[in-house]
């Protein structure tokens, strides 16, 4: 089969690799119909994420045709069924799934041992990412094998289209995560670090959830404009300080609520702590640049809190924590449990409440996919978000 | 917003010459003096050393810092510095002004490089602007968003998602503590 295969920094390629097989009862092969490249599959992309290795399957937003159901998943999944597949693999039955908790998983992360001893206990395993989370092959290729899939799937009704749920398995509950975990209440200023994928459903998730205000923070003319289509007030951060607009917003107090969408490629070059960090990840002294995580400290209300659905790899430097502390500053962050929100998620879909592939620029077929990475990248072409068909 | 592609041949370049700028700077840095005495310039150590510290710096920046344009034209700047240091040395009043001359000729022609680049990559700016689309259009509501602010305030979330009702903001006179006897601490 043809799939998106990494190589090293920057190198993406389209090869002809061995198709999936079924290895364990309650797995499942899956053909996918549509997925799509996500803002945290840049980090692979750049290499900034450690545990990568030659030839691993990349992608980990897809859905598709059911062909084959291992012997223990065969009550959950028919073969024919369309199913998006949720980022994080979880086995449903340990004491973190039973609580919701799908992306702490204590048992589908297939390198436990290793996660273990890096991040002190184990987090679930994840398609087609670092092998921190497993390795397991990911979905941008034209099948897929889903372990545990008897718990690991999202099923769709008939009369929705592919570009209508595939945000379903990530970004979506990603941003609805990440503005739920706020507690958003009517009177809330909710300022979003961030208008790409992510941020755009963290926006109308915000929207959606009730807060008053809604701000969203970028540098991108075409990802404002987006932002401002779904609700946002917007602040080019080039154009004028985030910390003075979001004050003046707030009548000087700050935000109540503020939500990282960045995570750890912050832009390099619009400040002197970014371009610090960045000298320092070069030089390998830190893995993530984290000047939206500062301002966020800096400008959030006293009593406030922070989310953090941006992903971080590893190592920040100069965290002003002492701020976090005495301003009491709730930090909420994570990755995303997805199924514990794709019902709901779904039933407004189904109901027209919205429509996710809003965010949708560019469709491609797979074998564009190497190029597309660099396009959203480096945000040419209008890119906000690509979607690559095998 | 300033363009650039980082996997374009004028960035490539850049890259390129990011590197030779790290090579450089850390040769001026390590071997500064060894450099001055051979272009007779044994007075100068000290600067050339410090002159390698500004190529280290362009470098990463060149590597690692998005946007090259800022970096190349710092480093065009650098040449001009390095040309002035020189020609002050390549006077017959130096026993070793042919080594100055030398290192003169490669600095012009690195000069040269950096200018071709910076137009290269200007150039490409150029080509690859187009007016930003515009996705005002886009909402992914159904209807007018002041009409859709709060359907969702009823949803499922769980009480560990919640702010806990202790830490809620509550309105003036109303908080939970003023609800219980104040104590010292």
């Amino acid at each position: 089969m043809r799939a998106l295969v990494w190589h090293g920094a920057n190198d993406i390629r389209c090869d002809t690799v061995p198709d999936p097989q079924i290895e364990h009862p309650r797995d499942a092969i899956v053909k996918v119909t549509t997925c799509a490249i996500c803002g945290s599959d840049l980090h692979l992309h750049d290499h900034f994420m450690p545990g990568m290795e030659k030839g691993d399957i990349v992608g980990h937003e897809f859905m598709g045709e059911v062909m084959e159901v291992g012997a223990e998943a065969k009550g959950a999944l028919k073969v024919g069924e369309r199913v998006v597949v949720p980022f994080t693999i979880f086995c449903g039955e340990c004491d973190q799934c039973k609580r919701g908790n799908y992306s702490v998983c204590e048992r589908s992360n297939r390198n436990k041992a290793l996660a273990d001893k890096v991040f002190g206990h184990t987090t679930a395993g994840l398609f087609g990412y670092t092998h921190l989370t497993g390795g397991y092959a990911g979905g941008q290729a034209e099948y897929v094998r889903v372990p545990f899939a008897d718990h690991t799937h999202i099923k769709v009704p008939n009369g929705l289209t592919d570009e209508q749920v595939l945000f379903l398995g990530d970004i979506f509950p990603t941003g609805w995560q990440a503005a739920a975990q706020c507690d958003i209440q009517p009177t809330d200023t909710v300022a979003i670090w961030g208008c790409g994928p992510v941020g755009q459903m963290t926006i109308r998730s915000a929207v959606l959830l009730g807060a008053k205000q809604v701000v969203a923070i970028d540098r991108v003319a075409e990802r404002l404009s987006m932002a401002k289509a779904g609700g946002a007030i917007t602040i080019n951060f080039e154009e004028e300080s985030v910390v003075e607009r979001l004050n003046e917003l707030t009548g000087g107090k700050g935000p109540e609520k503020c939500i990282d969408a960045v995570g750890m490629e912050a832009h390099a070059t619009a400040t002197l702590d970014s371009m610090m960090d960045r000298a320092k990840q070069a030089l390998m002294l830190e893995s993530d640049r984290a000047h939206v995580l500062r301002e966020m400290m800096y400008v959030c209300r006293p009593a406030g809190t922070l989310s953090i659905p941006g992903v971080y790899g590893g190592l920040v430097d100069k965290i002003p924590f002492g701020m976090s502390m005495n301003k009491g500053l709730t930090w909420r962050m994570g990755q995303t449990h997805v199924n514990r929100w794709t019902d709901d998620l779904l039933h407004r879909i189904q109901d027209g409440q919205i429509d996710p592939s809003f965010v949708i620029t560019h469709t491609e077929p797979l074998e564009n996919g190497p190029e597309m990475y660099k396009t959203f990248r480096d945000k040419r072409d209008g890119c906000i978000k690509v979607v690559l068909k095998p | 917003m300033a363009l650039y592609d980082r996997s374009s041949p004028a960035d490539s370049m850049a890259r390129g010459l990011g590197w030779f700028s790290i090579g450089l700077g850390a040769a001026e840095l390590v071997a500064g003096r060894s450099l001055a005495r051979w272009m007779g310039m044994e007075d100068k150590s000290a600067l050339i050393r410090a002159y390698g510290l500004r190529e280290i710096t362009a470098g990463v920046g060149l590597l690692a810092l998005g946007d090259p344009k800022p970096w190349i034209w710092g480093r065009v700047a650098g040449d001009a510095v390095d040309i002035a240091t020189l020609a002050s040395a390549v006077g017959d009043d130096n026993p070793r002004a042919g080594n100055a001359r030398i290192a003169l000729g490669a600095v012009m022609a690195a000069t040269a490089l950096d200018l071709v680049c910076a137009a290269k990559l200007h150039q490409e700016e150029t080509a690859a602007w187009s007016p930003p689309p515009d996705y005002g259009d886009r909402s992914g509501f159904a209807r007018p968003v002041d009409a859709m602010r709060g359907t969702a305030s009823d949803a499922p979330i769980g009480d560990d998602m919640r702010t806990p009702k202790i830490l809620q903001f509550q309105p003036a006179g109303q908080s939970q503590a003023s609800s219980q006897p104040s104590r010292a601490f």
